[in-house]
């Protein structure tokens, strides 16, 4: 599969691995990817606080480059969840509206460029992993598999939330990361925290504010006995990482909750090197999770169905959906 | 053609708040893209429920809209609500009555800058210093951004955030030159226009 | 036939435009439009034409007689509101002083005009174009004479619930032979379920089960349960309805009811249906102890003969030898002059709500869930417990409007949920003394004594937080909250965030329309809203009927309702559908489709297009028949015949065609610059 892709300016730097570990991924599942020539930034969440018109004609730029692009595929693909949602935005906000399709092309037109709203679809590498390579095509790459290894997966907010643009996940309760990381051997929690904000840009404003929302994803991560959490936004892993040993100062607390791109850990059950990963260059030290890939504690026996005894009182649980992993 | 002389126009935007007939309500429903739906809030509160930093706002999104019917507006742009809020969407995607929650807190944002309202200094200095890399290089610049973020608004935590960038360096995380894209030139073509185009809804 | 037929005698023509207070006149300039239609339609054949305040009151209507015998009028047009709501005013007055009633046509300048615009030249201008269609079409109107058909006196019933089972009885006691679909094995639906009933705090059974067991027991009622409606054909008055009566493995004449089969089943399952999933029954059971009728249904699916072809204990123990495994569904032909559709509602499935954890959390409840909990016949026997069936809760969450007034789920207020929520804060005070939050947007208790019943909940101590809930998580944020389930929400009064822990949450889910709602529609020829109710005639004033005539609507399956609301509606229903089977026969509007054989080719093209399967094709002389009773009229067969060989009584090619001619006859006046 062919597809344009946007890397945005995290990926650039402070997400490198998770470029580097992407590209081994594309390169193991055979999927063609080329990035848009000369985009810009998608002005992440600060443009849009700044100027509306603005934030969005920068992204129609990129929009409109890789509408230019485009050759045999109309699928422009970004990791980085801000990327991923601008794009979409921007796209269905000029669908939507067709004022505001006019005022976006106004400024396209200054610099020459013009883009036609729903021209091209936007799409997250995790969507076209799942939907169209698909778990088994994953499954079959998978060398060495993480078993021993208990994640949970943390979605964070914009690769589910809004509910524009036919978005591929449920904004509250998505399951595909989850289903992936089954698929790759490990050991999956439900992780109840998975769609909370990672702080965003609090970090930047009040730290305050911002520890506190780190500590409500970490310590139930601890509490969960989580190895690793498993993310696909640069912002999520910067903020859970990065300032997680100031959260601790800030609280007098030691959690220690590592946090790893979902390409990393895919390229791990594919064979690859952590060094090839970029793996090793996280604040909060990964190793000590990574060692227990492949030692399979006791076997753990799959809970049998428990058959109801005449003496236990319980009430049944409402039926849920297959991909559901919760429940007590 | 010098890239901040260019881009200072923005601070010199009319004080839109003087001008005859002002209706914040209104200017906010044109400038905010798609249907923000504003008027059909029901003050249920499920924004204010669900917002993650919403305990630490000076108003619950729901609130402001209150607010902004009874043609408050000096409070409501100088609550630290809009710049508190972490672009979850939570509320946007629980609201019942599909309120464009998220994207009427960016609206809200970018009048408060352009009456200078803004009460939330780190915040609107965060994205102005943000959004003026972008100007100068077509990129965001992570380094610069922080440092001089840190350098004058966090000066508590800056050893911390100095040991957080160090750290970044060390590993390739950080660049500490910003990268420029090859057609800046149009870039600034468009956003000149957008921002003649914003000033003018 | 009517397209051969010129118009009888030189038109002389009445143009009437009502004012309708200032419904109309307030946008169109009435007077302008009367004077306007005197002095330019008279070409046409206008004779007079006037203005009134109300056309619809009895003096307008007779203006319109007095002018008819006065100036030999033989057409009238009133330009009023939709024909839908005083067509038949109008053509009364017509016939009253002599005239054909079909001589009579309306413009609806209201709904059409004056409602939808606030531009009063535009919408003077269009009044007149509507005028001068009707004037141009009522040219060719031609007299003709009502279809009369007689009334079956035997009435379906679909839905056994409380409104079902209220017309049921209505209809019954008069004399009149009802048949009473039920598609669960007993009938009482929803209400059976029920603990308590607000604001009386009835027992729900107890005022049930009287009137099941009167429906079970009445002469006149053929009681159907276990089965459905396959197939309607026909019209008012003469429906052919094909029940299927599903195999129950269990012969009704020799089972006696005494349950010893249910005992001695070996196999117990979840009840997903009565017990909504909280109860268990048999493989072979009665959904509750007062189930009518009291014989017993058989799970296929279940019942370990049917899997491994063992067992049959039942038939063991069965004294009468009523069980029979080989029983086949059985199918019920019956004819039949009115149909009732009372075949209520579903529940909101709460696991669409994640953020509320149904499903996730065990003691986070539905509604309906927490009915059968706190019913003495439920699962814990009437004790309120957590989902462990053992503890009693501590402190409870109630959240209104679950899945209601919410766009991303059900747009419309469910109506009874406030009162449910009310209720249920007092039987959890009554029965525990947990400390209970109810979590609404509004509170709405507007029927008699609902607010009353708000005012004794508060005094017995209920918190209320207004604030709709944002989600509810088992994840602590401090000591207080471990172990708990946290309800967060914003108190909007109080203008905070707040997190509540609770042992316990019960979601009062919103009413939705069945599942089927949309097939069933199809099925008897009626319509639903985009929501998914049936539609009503009309909303205020016609509430119990439909757009099809014959087919009446009541209880839930037209929208959201409380019991007495669902009750009055079962009682209108049978009233309106006595009144037809007292009339004996019953004059239909004789808009028809009919076939010009000479003209017909025979190519079939309207064969399958028929909604009402009116139209049958004529092997021997290769042309097509419609009948005439099973028509309705709609037209679709007229515009579809390539050779223009069908037509249709009251909307001939002439009338239409004149009357769009009308519409488009240039009258404006060039503005004056």
């Amino acid at each position: 599969m062919k597809y344009l892709f946007y890397p945005g300016c995290s990926m650039q730097r402070s997400a490198k691995p998770y470029l580097d570990s992407l590209k081994l991924v594309e390169k193991t599942l055979g999927l063609e990817s080329v990035d848009v020539e000369d985009w810009n930034c998608c002005g992440a969440t600060e443009f849009s606080s700044v100027n509306r018109t603005a934030s969005h004609a920068i992204v129609g730029r990129n929009l409109a480059l890789a509408q230019e692009q485009a050759s045999g595929t109309d699928e422009l693909v970004a990791a980085c969840s801000a990327c991923y949602l601008n794009l979409s935005k921007t796209d269905h906000f000029m669908r939507e509206d067709a004022d505001f399709n006019a005022l976006v092309n106004d400024a396209l037109s200054a610099g020459g460029l013009e883009y036609e709203p729903g021209s091209v679809k936007v799409r997250h590498s995790l969507d076209i992993i799942v939907n169209n390579v698909g778990y088994d095509a994953v499954k079959e790459k998978v060398t060495k598999p993480l078993s021993g290894l208990r994640v949970g997966a943390y979605y964070g907010c914009m690769i589910v939330r809004p509910d524009v643009n036919e978005r591929f996940s449920n904004p509250e309760e998505p399951y595909e990361l989850e289903d992936l990381l089954e698929v790759l051997g490990a050991e999956v929690v439900d992780f109840k925290m998975k769609t909370q904000c990672c702080s965003g840009h609090m970090t930047q404003i009040s730290s305050e504010v911002a520890y506190d929302m780190i500590k409500q994803i970490v310590k139930p991560a601890v509490e969960e006995e989580i190895d690793v959490l498993v993310t696909l936004c640069p912002m999520c892993q910067l903020n859970i990482d990065a300032f997680q040993n100031e959260m601790n100062k800030h609280f007098g607390t030691n959690y220690e909750v590592p946090i790893l791109y979902f390409s990393q850990l895919m390229g791990l059950a594919f064979g690859y090197t952590e060094k090839e990963l970029g793996i090793g260059k996280e604040f909060v030290n990964v190793s000590p999770a990574l060692a227990k890939i492949g030692k399979t504690t006791e076997e753990v026996p799959t809970p049998k169905k428990k058959k109801k005894s005449k003496s236990d009182p319980s009430l049944p649980m409402p039926k849920m959906p297959i991909h559901y992993r919760g429940g007590s | 053609m010098s890239v901040s002389a260019e881009f200072n126009n923005k601070q010199s935007y009319t004080k839109i708040k003087d001008l005859p007939g002002f209706n914040l309500i209104e200017l906010v429903e044109a400038r905010t893209p798609g249907d923000s739906r504003l008027e059909m809030c029901i003050q249920c509160g499920s924004c204010g429920g669900s917002c993650p930093s919403g305990k630490d706002m000076d108003h619950s999104p729901r609130q402001l809209f209150a607010m902004l019917r009874a043609g408050i507006v000096d409070e409501v742009l100088e609550s630290n609500a809009p710049w508190y809020c972490v672009s979850c969407y939570k509320c946007y995607v629980r609201c019942p009555q599909e309120v464009k929650i998220t994207d009427i807190m960016y609206t809200l944002k970018t009048i408060a800058i352009s009456t200078g309202k803004f009460k939330v200094n780190e915040a609107k200095d965060f994205s102005e210093t943000f959004t003026g890399y972008v100007e100068k290089y077509g990129r965001s610049f992570e380094f610069g951004l922080s440092t001089r973020h840190s350098l004058r608004h966090l000066p508590m935590t800056v050893s911390g955030t100095i040991g957080l960038g160090l750290g970044l360096i060390k590993t390739g995380r950080l660049d500490i030159t910003p990268h420029k894209i090859k057609n800046i030139d149009q870039l600034q073509k468009i956003l000149n226009r957008a921002y003649e185009l914003e000033a003018q809804r | 036939m009517a397209n051969s037929k010129t118009p009888s005698g030189k038109p002389r023509i009445g143009v009437y435009v009502c004012h309708c207070g200032t419904n109309i006149a307030g946008v169109v300039d009435v007077e302008d439009v009367a004077n306007w239609s005197a002095e330019e339609l008279k070409d046409i054949g206008v004779v007079l034409s006037r203005d009134n305040k109300f056309m619809c009151s009895s003096q307008g209507q007779e203006l319109i007689e007095s002018d008819i015998k006065e100036f030999g009028l033989n057409r009238v047009v009133v330009a009023a509101c939709s024909p839908h709501l005083h067509e038949k005013t109008f053509r009364g007055a017509c016939e009253r002083a002599g005239m054909n009633p079909f001589f009579c046509e309306m413009a609806s300048i209201r709904e059409q005009v004056s409602w939808v615009t606030k531009d009063k030249k535009k919408a003077t201008e269009k009044s007149k174009s509507m005028v001068a269609g009707a004037v141009n079409r009522v040219v060719y109107h031609e007299a003709l004479e009502p279809i009369k058909v007689p009334i079956n006196p035997t009435t379906l019933i679909v839905g056994g619930g409380i409104a079902g089972i209220q017309a049921a009885l209505e209809i019954a006691n008069t004399g009149h032979e009802v048949y009473l679909v039920e598609r669960e094995p007993s009938i009482g639906g929803h209400m059976a379920q029920f603990d308590k009933t607000f604001p009386t705090l009835d027992c729900s059974a107890c005022i049930l089960t009287p009137r099941m067991s009167e429906v079970g027991m009445h002469p006149n009622i053929n009681l159907l349960t276990w089965s459905e409606v396959e197939n309607v054909d026909g019209f008012v008055g003469n429906f052919d309805v094909t029940i299927r009566k599903k195999s129950r493995c269990v012969i009704e004449e020799d089972c006696t009811g005494c349950g010893i089969c249910v005992q001695k089943c070996p196999i117990t399952v979840i009840d997903d249906e009565f017990g909504v999933g909280i109860g268990t029954r048999k493989a072979i059971y009665t959904p509750f102890d007062q189930a009518i009728p009291n014989y017993p249904v058989l799970d296929k699916e279940n019942c370990t003969y049917f899997i491994k072809g063992t067992c049959r204990a039942c038939e063991k123990f069965c004294a009468t030898n009523a069980i029979d495994f080989e029983q086949q569904d059985e199918i019920i032909n019956v004819t039949v002059g009115n149909i009732i559709l009372a075949t209520g509602y579903d529940l909101f499935d709460a696991r669409k709500m994640p953020n509320y954890g149904y499903g996730r959390y065990p003691n986070v409840f539905t509604s309906m869930e927490f009915e059968r909990l706190c019913n003495a016949a439920g699962p814990t026997n009437g004790e309120i417990v957590l989902r462990d069936g053992v503890t009693a809760p501590k402190s409870v969450a109630i959240v209104h409007c679950v899945g209601s007034r919410d766009k991303n789920h059900n747009n419309y207020c469910s109506a009874i949920c406030c009162m449910q929520s009310l209720k249920f804060a007092h039987i959890v005070y009554e029965r525990t003394g947990a400390e209970i939050h109810n979590f609404y947007i509004d509170i709405r208790t507007t029927a008699k004594n609902y607010d009353e019943f708000y005012q004794r909940v508060l005094d017995e101590g209920t918190l209320f937080v207004r604030g709709k809930v944002a989600e509810i998580t088992d994840v602590p944020q401090n000591e207080a909250e471990e172990g708990k389930l946290i309800v967060q929400a914003e108190d909007t009064l109080a203008g905070l965030q707040r997190r509540i822990p609770v042992d316990m949450v019960i979601l009062s889910v919103g009413l939705e329309p069945k599942g089927d709602s949309d097939e069933v529609a199809h099925q008897f020829g009626i319509s639903c809203s985009s929501n998914g109710w049936f539609t009503e005639k009309h909303p205020k004033l016609d509430p119990v009927s439909t757009m099809t005539e014959g087919i009446f609507i009541a209880g839930c399956a037209t929208g959201p309702k409380d019991i007495p609301a669902s009750v009055s509606q079962g009682s209108a229903a049978a009233a309106r559908v006595i009144s037809y089977i007292e009339m004996g026969e019953l004059e239909l509007e004789p808009v028809r489709a009919s076939v010009i054989e000479e003209i017909c080719s025979g190519c079939k093209i309207c064969n399958d297009l028929c909604p009402y399967n009116a139209i049958i094709f004529i092997e021997d002389k290769q042309v097509t028949e419609i009948n005439e009773a099973l028509c309705q009229g709609c037209g679709t067969c007229v515009a579809a015949c390539p050779a223009g060989a069908i037509v249709g009584t009251g909307f001939s090619n002439e009338q239409i065609l004149a009357q769009i001619e009308g519409l488009m006859m240039d009258f404006s006046v060039p503005e004056v610059v």
